[in-house]
């Protein structure tokens, strides 16, 4: 990269403010094209090589939207979130930021929203994390100080406040397009749909949900979403994942909080002849039927360390129509909107 | 203790009325209140509170109690501390990710919000805790606040 001053002072290669939009960035511009959009999940490397970052995104941003870089996200310790975007949007790719309260109180996470904006990040996610127990530290303290939707309003605040919590002036806010994360799937169930109205009030514009094997239950989160008119008020990407074979998905559904597979998935991978195979084509299946259901807005795409497998996926089942294949990054400055 | 605590949230609908009374108690008995003086009252006052919203809830005087729109299910209890709903990591039996032996707090919290009149109150964005409050008499607050005094830190 070249010293060159205006990509220094304009990193993220944003794209030209419009009227209407919190960012200057490429999701919110697919998502509000009314295009079906597609983000897909990096995993952060364990490593300092910047190399490590960029191979991935590199993979997922030839069939994606935006890239989320994930937190430390089942509370174990990798790359940071801040690190990979900054990382990231320096050589113009779109990134989503998850920001988790497990980690870092009000104090530290303002002053990562104002890094992250000033950094060409135009997408932030606001999630809660998971438990350190569930991590390979167990024994760290966990800091909720906030919560996914004290954050979320937080986040509005600063934006269209233009203010700290504290009440303090900010002269340039963060414009960025707030996400949150939904998970329909788990109980209460009854309650989920109002728990997402509750983050569209808090100030969620856009919102990923936990990965999704149960068509059943989504169809019903989403009817109720209807009723309460949710899907016209933020845009909902359905988490969806490959799974690798019956007993990783066992592995996962005991392990991993807030994943819920049916024993029918499982039974029909534990029935095919080539298990990963099975699960690939299984993702493909539930993109496209997500695709039909009234109120969804796009997929998030999620695999542990597959970001191939994850671009396979993305490109055979379809969706991306003919935004398939854009050029690849670094690139000259985003002359379309999608 | 932890049956009391799921006793509570049974009986959401009457704790919400006593809570209810015991707000214009306080409300009436501010005057006195105030010529004794709150910061005199606050130890005596914050301890009694404490035994008793210990008992109910297992309360963990925050300083900034919400019982009112959270079923009387207190989420001070919740691992995280969330203040606005549960988090996406609870187990399919309704049960804590990180206590499995505990059911959600969330969970009881919206089956106390369902039996209480104003229950709804739960879909209501709750601001971030203010830890200078914790082990301070909610009450004493409660009384100055709706008696039209402003809170103190």
């Amino acid at each position: 990269m070249s010293a060159d001053p205006a990509h220094l002072v304009d990193p993220g290669d944003p794209l030209s403010p419009l009227p209407g939009h919190s960012s200057r960035g490429r999701l919110e511009r697919v998502l509000r094209s009314g295009k079906f959009a597609v983000t897909a999940e990096l995993n952060p490397p364990d490593s300092a090589d910047p190399r490590d970052a960029y191979d991935r995104a590199l993979v997922l941003s030839e069939v994606c939207d935006a890239i989320n870089a994930t937190d430390a996200s089942g509370a174990n310790t990798h790359m940071s979130s801040v690190g990979i975007c900054s990382l990231l949007t320096r050589v113009g790719y779109a990134v989503v930021m998850q920001i988790s309260c497990r980690d870092r109180n009000r104090i530290a996470i303002q002053g990562d929203v104002l890094g992250a904006a000033a950094m060409g990040v135009a997408n932030i996610l606001c999630l809660t994390g998971d438990g350190v127990q569930a991590g390979d530290q167990p024994g760290a303290k966990p800091v909720f100080d906030l919560d996914s939707i004290s954050l979320l309003e937080t986040i509005r605040i600063m934006r269209d406040e233009r203010r700290f919590l504290s009440g303090r002036k900010i002269t340039v806010p963060p414009q960025v397009f707030i996400g949150a994360a939904a998970n329909p799937f788990v109980p209460p169930l009854d309650y989920r749909p109002q728990h997402l109205g509750k983050k569209v009030a808090a100030g969620a514009q856009f919102i990923q949900t936990q990965y999704c094997f149960d068509m059943a239950l989504l169809r019903q989160f989403m009817a109720r979403v209807r009723d309460l008119g949710l899907d016209r008020r933020c845009f909902i990407l359905v988490g969806v994942g490959p799974l690798a074979s019956a007993k990783g998905a066992r592995w996962m559904r005991a392990h991993v909080p807030g994943i819920h597979i049916p024993d029918a998935v499982i039974a029909r991978l534990d029935g095919a002849e080539n298990q990963k195979r099975e699960g690939r084509n299984l993702c493909i299946e539930l993109i496209q039927e997500i695709r039909e259901i009234d109120g969804i807005a796009g997929v998030h795409v999620m695999a542990y360390r597959q970001e191939e497998l994850v671009s396979d996926i993305i490109t055979a089942s379809g969706i991306l129509g003919n935004r398939q294949r854009r050029p690849r990054p670094p690139a000259v400055k985003e002359s379309s909107n999608a | 203790m932890y049956a009391v605590r799921l006793w509570s949230v049974r009986h959401a609908r009457a704790l919400e009325l006593a809570y209810r009374g015991l707000e214009r108690v306080l409300v009436a008995v501010h005057p006195w209140i105030s010529r004794i003086g709150y910061a005199r009252l606050e130890r005596p006052v914050a301890a009694v509170e404490k035994s008793l919203k210990g008992l109910f809830f297992d309360c963990r005087m925050c300083g900034a109690c919400a019982l009112s729109s959270t079923g009387m299910s207190c989420s001070m209890n919740c691992p995280k501390s969330l203040r606005n709903g549960p988090c996406g990591g609870v187990r399919e039996n309704g049960h804590c990710e990180v206590k499995p032996e505990m059911v959600c707090v969330w969970v009881e919290a919206w089956a106390g919000a369902r039996r209480m009149e104003g229950g709804m109150k739960i879909l209501a964005v709750q601001p971030p805790v203010d830890h200078r409050l914790k082990d301070s008499s909610s009450w004493l607050r409660v009384a100055r606040e709706k008696s039209g005094e402003g809170a103190k830190p």
